[in-house]
């Protein structure tokens, strides 16, 4: 097919995007113009201001430093619960398409009843029994990413399956796992990037979301939804609380959501 | 057997598999819902009284059965906190969330179908390239912060909303209908953007079609071949993703009760995992769980209802 002339700007917005906000959260672990927590009673409630960026909340704390800190508790999060989520479902996915048989009938019909379910209420169900915290949190979701990364890899996995080369490199004696992991899985790159963006994307609204709702990462450890919660309080005398905190959330699942859009797109062109 | 028959049957075991489910779940809870109602300082005697008062002193499955079977004739066993029946909590609260997620399902399909149509329909480079970004940017915005806002915008700039000042429809269903605009156009928002980019995507891959060209060259117009053969087929996924809109809609209406206070059926369900109010979590979680399974069977129905061809398969 003719290359389309349009470029993929998605692509690379979103790339962009996605860079400069990994890089900010990176300098954010190490270093933050402003102690998250120190209060300066001389500078309450100040608005944006080239001093504090984002402005200054109701204990003269500055913003920016505090969405500094609390994008990095997001962005961890987010890791960890596609790295427990992709991590898991692709084993699965690729055991259950390459082999097949029963244990695929099995782990398929278990994935699509969790996936008929929002993952949110299922979260929260698992927060309430294991109760809250950062590492229940990263638990809770991960567990529950596995069906829907386990779905398109086993999907990859049984299409590649008796392809050609896969039964080439059969009949020259490799082993199973190697070509699972060495001939198969490199292939399966046009759905994964995709589904890890997508993941990631879902597990930063799902954790601000937890967090908002006040059970999930608790107060002591600022994250964007916990923080957007308290900013509430204070719309109508400190609304840029609110905005730099909301906005950092959205600049952070738009990168990712153009970058998957934009991977997506490729790869269609491609295939 | 008929299909409706089929998928009623796979409806009642996925109910039972997440009903038992939901009860175990909170069996292996650790701690003792005895300590937090008396307190750590209270005798073994008086916990013992306690647990046989609630039922705890019995086997997890027979108290199962014994809730299954009370909670199909209504009865949803007692809140630990209040010491009421949990369907009298839950009552008006149901009615408060179900008119929120309805309204929120209405506003979704009422303006992403047209919309999606139009996207789909015009040819416009220009056009197409606005939509699909202002798409994304809508659908980046999580339904809570587009709530915040609304507050901002309507609440504290504009001044005609207050939030907070919700009125329930026990005592006026006019206010009550009015106060639930705003949240639920706050939860249809990031819907309507997927909804309008998967209709889009739909419509222009269906004019792609054979059977396109065909129509057009026995000299129908677009707008004759669009209406009449591309939205048939373009619809049949959006029937699906909609289905799947309306489950999300009631979970994101326990966050959106929180943004705007409205005393619905996830706030209660909040407040009772923060107290340990397991029959209340339980219940709501059921509930909820129903709902969803209920919502796929309709969609799943009204699928083959407007694809015969999935009946074979």
């Amino acid at each position: 097919m003719r290359q389309q002339p349009k470029g993929n700007a998605f692509f690379y917005l979103g790339g962009a995007i996605t860079l400069v906000m990994t890089l900010l959260i990176l300098v954010g672990l190490v270093w933050t113009p402003y102690s998250p927590s120190a209060m300066d009673p001389a500078a309450m409630t100040c608005p944006p201001s080239p001093a504090h960026l984002l402005g200054t909340d109701n204990f003269g704390r500055d913003i920016f430093s505090r969405v500094l800190e609390g994008a990095g508790t997001s962005f961890l999060i987010a890791v960890g619960v596609v790295a427990i989520g992709c991590a898991a479902g692709t084993l699965i996915g690729a055991l259950c398409g390459y082999f097949g048989g029963l244990p695929d009938l099995v782990l398929t019909r278990v994935c699509d009843a969790i996936t008929a379910f929002p993952s949110f209420l299922l979260a929260l169900v698992i927060v309430s029994v294991m109760g809250k915290g950062a590492s229940n949190v990263v638990l809770a979701l991960g567990i529950l990413f596995i069906p829907s990364f386990a779905r398109v890899v086993r999907g990859e996995f049984a299409r590649c399956r008796d392809l050609n080369y896969i039964r080439s490199a059969r009949l020259m004696g490799v082993g199973n796992v190697r070509i699972l992991f060495c001939h198969i899985l490199p292939n399966t790159r046009s759905v994964l990037l995709p589904a890890l963006t997508i993941g990631f994307n879902n597990a930063i609204l799902s954790e601000a979301s937890m967090s908002y709702l006040g059970i999930g990462v608790q107060p002591t450890q600022p994250s964007l939804g916990s923080m957007l919660s308290d900013s509430q309080t204070y719309l109508g005398s400190a609304p840029w609380y609110a905005l730099g905190v909301g906005g950092t959330m959205v600049l952070m699942i738009l990168g990712f959501s153009l970058l998957s859009e934009g991977l997506q797109q490729r790869s269609r062109r491609s295939g | 057997m008929s299909f409706a028959a089929k998928k009623l049957i796979t409806l009642i075991i996925t109910l039972f598999i997440v009903s038992l489910l939901a009860f175990l779940a909170f069996q292996i809870i650790p701690g003792d819902p005895t300590t937090d109602l008396l307190g750590t300082e209270a005798s073994q005697e008086a916990r013992a009284a306690l647990r046989a008062e609630l039922g705890l002193d019995r086997p997890a499955l027979v108290r199962y059965w014994d809730w299954l079977t009370s909670f199909l004739t209504g009865d949803m066993g007692e809140s630990y906190n209040y010491r009421l029946p949990v369907s009298g909590l839950l009552g008006e609260k149901l009615v408060i969330t179900g008119v929120l997620a309805l309204m929120s399902f209405l506003f979704t399909i009422a303006l992403s179908i047209p919309l999606g149509i139009l996207a789909g329909s015009v040819r416009s480079p220009a056009l197409d390239k606005l939509v699909a970004a202002l798409d994304q940017v809508v659908m980046s915005v999580p339904p809570f912060f587009v709530g915040i806002l609304v507050c901002y915008l309507f609440g504290t700039v504009l001044r005609v909303f207050v939030p907070g000042d919700f009125v329930s429809y026990t005592q006026d269903w006019g206010a009550f209908l009015s106060y639930l605009v705003l949240p639920a156009l706050s939860m249809a928002l990031p819907r309507v953007a997927m909804t309008v980019k998967m209709l889009r995507g739909s419509i222009l891959s269906q004019l792609g079609e054979d059977y396109v060209r065909t129509a057009r060259s026995r000299g129908l117009t677009r707008w004759a071949v669009l209406r009449r053969h591309v939205l048939k087929n373009a619809l049949l996924p959006v029937i699906t993703f909609l289905a799947v809109s309306a489950a999300e809609i009631m979970t994101s209406s326990i966050v959106i009760e929180q943004v705007f206070t409205i005393p619905g059926v996830g706030r209660l369900l909040l407040s009772s995992i923060s107290n340990r109010d397991f029959p209340v979590v339980q219940a709501i979680v059921v509930i909820l769980a129903a709902w969803i399974v209920a919502v796929n069977f309709v969609a799943d129905l009204l699928y083959q209802a407007a694809d015969p061809r999935i009946r074979l398969r």
